[in-house]
């Protein structure tokens, strides 16, 4: 049960989206987010679903994996379209008994469910197209600058990366765990919430304990491989700009000023 | 050349009760003096407790001797100024597979150690291709060190060690956590690296068997190192082996058995092939 997890899945096929620069993708992706919520009437809504529909055509990753993602949100979804339609104030077009339904509330409800939608998609695609490694690489060029003002950049890429590779070594390590636990008569699929809860003690105690040991036995892995930090440090993978992610960040920020545009003129 | 050595090295753990006060010292190096000579295929053996690990983590300066010094090449542990030189020199593999492998991708694990030398791309992706070779791996080397068997990421961190192109590896009981066969493919690699590459190999191990083909072994215990020889010499003292709660290889066990009952066969017999030729000599007839 707990394999079904995945974290920052990656979908491998080549593709252009795939060989982009992940910082191009990055800021693609936070631009992206950014648009649509400053987006606020329909031009808008059709100039990020051409963005979007053009992205993942690009990517070669099919649809219907995209859309996977969106099924842990679908709650959260309903409940904010239903909050939003029935709880919004305005110009009343449907009522019954205590419910009544405005115009403005059809408005931001739909505008809502396309924003999150989007967002999910949005944000889907660019880890479904960039491995881990490559995220957090470009994390580290990318927000580089910050380290002038006192931010270890370079330490919180290593620490993201190293906990990427440690999240299926702890997946396995928790499901020994439980079985070990429910050989001695733990319960673990108890119908209460309270002794759901506590069952989950003698689980976890066991899991940072191991947590900690190994975190100590892979500093000192990385010690002995002389591991100072990252000055002075070379790169077996440089990231390199392409005329493809020039190309691609002109297209990126015509889009923005497109978005721009379309929420001034009407 | 001595690429290690020690000179009346000891070392003391301090155990602290939980407000930190000292509960009492634990000596787990005492008066240890050895040297490895440079292309040297060495052993350390002893139980647990004996203080070979501890002994492992000196030569890479992860910890520093209480008394006494320990030269790697040339240069002392002691001095601050020596301590990348000498991991560098040292490079060391440690026993859980898991806990050793940073990279996400096969050679990207075996990149890290280089990158972190400050190593030009270039030559670390020759390095790379050369030591995932050396252990046979290059097949991997895209590949998830999650999806891969103990034995595989044994090797997959001993080629980590190898592209930083070391003088000297030290494992610290690689095999302890792998089945027989990882075992084996780990062991044929460690003894490839000390033929082919020339390699100084330190193996500490609590394995009889990955000892016969050692040039010299220790034996440690109680963090003393109580005997010293060739896998022959150490092999023929059987009793003492066994007073140290150590095994011998089967074969050796046998032939001491045979030897017992007053069969005229050489002491320190180590693989079968010695032993029927052994066995042959013998003559049956009264």
């Amino acid at each position: 049960m707990l394999r079904d997890i995945t974290l920052g899945q990656y979908y491998p096929v080549d593709s252009v989206i795939h060989r982009l620069d992940p910082r191009v993708k990055l800021l693609g992706t936070l631009l992206f987010l950014v648009s649509l919520f400053i987006n606020d009437n329909f031009i808008g809504i059709l100039v990020a679903m051409g963005f979007l529909v053009m992205a993942i055509e690009l990517s070669r990753v099919p649809f219907k994996f995209m859309v996977k993602g969106m099924k842990a949100i679908a709650v959260l979804l309903m409940f904010s379209v239903v909050l939003n339609l029935f709880l919004t104030k305005g110009t009343v077009i449907f009522s019954f008994w205590k419910i009544s339904i405005t115009k403005e509330g059809v408005y931001t409800a739909v505008f809502m469910a396309v924003r999150l939608s989007f967002l999910i998609i949005g944000s889907s695609l660019m880890t479904l197209t960039t491995t881990p490694n490559n995220l957090t690489d470009g994390l580290e060029k990318g927000l580089g600058f910050m380290k002038y003002i006192k931010v270890p950049v370079h330490e919180i890429a290593m620490m993201i990366s190293i906990a990427l590779r440690f999240i299926p070594i702890l997946m396995d390590e928790t499901d020994k765990i439980m079985k070990a636990q429910m050989a001695r008569g733990a319960d673990f699929e108890s119908k209460k919430l309270i002794q759901r809860a506590k069952s989950l003690i003698p689980l976890l105690v066991p899991l940072f304990v191991s947590a900690f040991r190994r975190a100590n036995d892979l500093a000192t892995a990385m010690e002995a491989r002389c591991y100072r930090g990252g000055e002075g440090r070379t790169k077996m993978k440089p990231l390199h700009y392409q005329t493809r992610d020039y190309l691609a960040y002109v297209i990126i920020i015509a889009y923005f000023v497109l978005i721009i545009m379309a929420k001034r003129f009407f | 050349m001595e690429i290690v050595k020690s000179e009346k090295l000891s070392f003391e753990y301090i155990r602290r009760d939980e407000e930190g006060n000292v509960e009492g010292i634990t000596r787990a190096l005492d008066d240890v003096s050895l040297s490895v000579k440079e292309g040297e295929f060495v052993a350390i053996l002893g139980h647990n407790g004996s203080g070979k690990s501890t002994f492992a983590k000196h030569i890479n300066a992860l910890l520093f001797p209480t008394e006494g010094v320990i030269h790697v090449a040339g240069m002392d542990t002691n001095d601050y100024g020596n301590i990348w030189p000498i991991r560098e020199t040292a490079g060391m593999v440690f026993q859980n597979p898991d806990n050793q492998i940073i990279g996400q991708v096969v050679e990207e694990d075996v990149g890290f150690g280089p990158e972190n030398m400050g190593v030009p791309t270039k030559e670390i992706w020759e390095r790379v291709e050369e030591s995932l070779r050396a252990v046979n791996m290059y097949a991997y080397r895209k590949a998830s060190p999650n999806r891969l068997s103990g034995g595989q990421k044994q090797r997959v961190s001993i080629a980590g060690v190898l592209a930083m192109h070391p003088k000297c590896i030290v494992l610290d009981e690689p095999t302890a956590m792998l089945d027989p066969n990882g075992r084996k493919d780990v062991i044929r690699a460690i003894r490839a690296l000390n033929d082919v590459e020339k390699i100084t190999v330190i193996l500490i191990t609590h394995y009889m068997n990955e000892v016969v083909n050692a040039d010299r072994v220790f034996v440690m215990d109680k963090g003393k190192v109580c005997m010293e020889g060739t896998p022959k010499e150490i092999f023929s003292k059987v009793e003492d082996l066994k007073n140290l709660r150590l095994d011998v290889p089967q074969v050796t066990e046998f032939a001491h058995a045979l030897r017992k009952k007053g069969i005229p066969i050489p002491e320190g017999i180590l693989t079968n092939a010695e032993l029927i030729e052994a066995l042959k000599n013998v003559n049956v007839g009264k």
